[in-house]
């Protein structure tokens, strides 16, 4: 375990395994989204009092929950990167932060989408809401803090620092709709005791939950991967990594 | 299969605009953020390639210039 995670923290060694778990998790993400998709969209029953607008809830609550997901990612990251100076958990922060700020884009547009049939307005200041549009401004602020700093190092820094700060949001949002009145839901998902939603529809959704974890996944091992092949441009193991194939 | 017909696919109860909206608008994004990085990652490896035959033909040059 410990020699896994030594490892991890080795460009080389990430680099060449990072590859070969791409390779395997591009075809099996395209293969449960377009499964997911096409059983959320045609095969789940309507719901009895939504409709049909109830669909947009296998890309609602999927990207919603990964990129909650993500952000212990991120700020897990920052967090290694500030105590050890790990260089690879800074670029698995910076890689974090742009796919957690489009799955939260992704959360809120078809939110929005979804509010319209079924509140009657497209956007309503609601807790839930709200702090996952602080959730998005968050995940931007850490790619613009980035690129605000000509030193990387201190760059790097200051990122983490806005990551860890920004962990206070996520609880809210978990509990946003116990603690406020909101038009969201409670859960109806447990992991403990009977979840409130019929396995047909459970079914699809957690299937799409699965998918939006291995796209996480996917892209951003996709997104370290071209970091490090700029950032390592002039060593040793990628020139004769280029020059064996 | 729930839906009888393709066209009811498509209208799903008055819904279709806002279910086909949603699913486009997430679409894009998802194709976005696999293209964009496995470009960067082409083009990447295209210029350490062509930096590597760049040294290459220096060294070679300097190797036949020393023989003159």
């Amino acid at each position: 375990m410990w020699t896994f995670i030594h490892k991890l923290g080795s460009p080389p060694w990430f680099f060449g395994f990072s590859g070969t778990l791409v390779r395997w998790l591009l075809p099996v993400t395209v293969t449960l989204l377009l499964v997911g998709a096409v059983w959320g969209l045609l095969v789940a029953p309507p719901d009895f009092r939504q409709g049909n607008s109830y669909r947009i809830i296998y890309i609602h609550v999927p990207a919603a929950v990964v990129a909650l997901a993500g952000y212990y990612v991120m700020a897990f990251a920052g967090a290694v990167s500030l105590i050890w100076r790990i260089k690879m958990a800074d670029v698995t922060m910076r890689a974090a932060a742009p796919v957690g700020a489009v799955l939260t884009a992704i959360a809120l547009v078809t939110g929005a989408i979804w509010g319209k049939p079924t509140w009657g307005a497209w956007w309503v200041w609601d807790a839930r809401i709200t702090s996952m549009l602080i959730l998005l401004f968050l995940y931007l602020g850490v790619v613009a803090l980035f690129e605000a700093y000509e030193n990387k190092t201190a760059a790097a820094r200051a990122c983490a620092v806005l990551s860890l700060v920004g962990m206070v949001n996520i609880p809210i949002i978990y509990k946003s709709v116990d603690w406020w009145y909101s038009l969201h839901q409670p859960a109806s998902i447990k992991f403990t005791g009977e979840s409130a939603i019929d396995s047909s529809m459970l079914y699809p959704l957690l299937l799409m939950i699965l998918a939006f974890y291995c796209l996480f996944a996917l892209t951003l091992l996709l997104n370290m991967r071209a970091e490090l092949l700029w950032n390592h441009r002039d060593s040793g193991w990628l020139k004769q990594l280029v020059g064996d194939i | 299969m729930y839906f009888e017909s393709l066209a009811a696919v498509w209208h799903m109860d008055g819904h279709g605009f806002y279910v086909w909206l949603a699913y486009a608008l997430t679409a894009l994004p998802l194709v976005l953020m696999v293209w964009l990085p496995l470009k960067r990652i082409r083009q990447h490896w295209r210029w350490l390639q062509a930096e590597q035959r760049r040294s290459a033909a220096a060294t070679q040059s300097t190797a036949m210039g020393s023989d003159v």
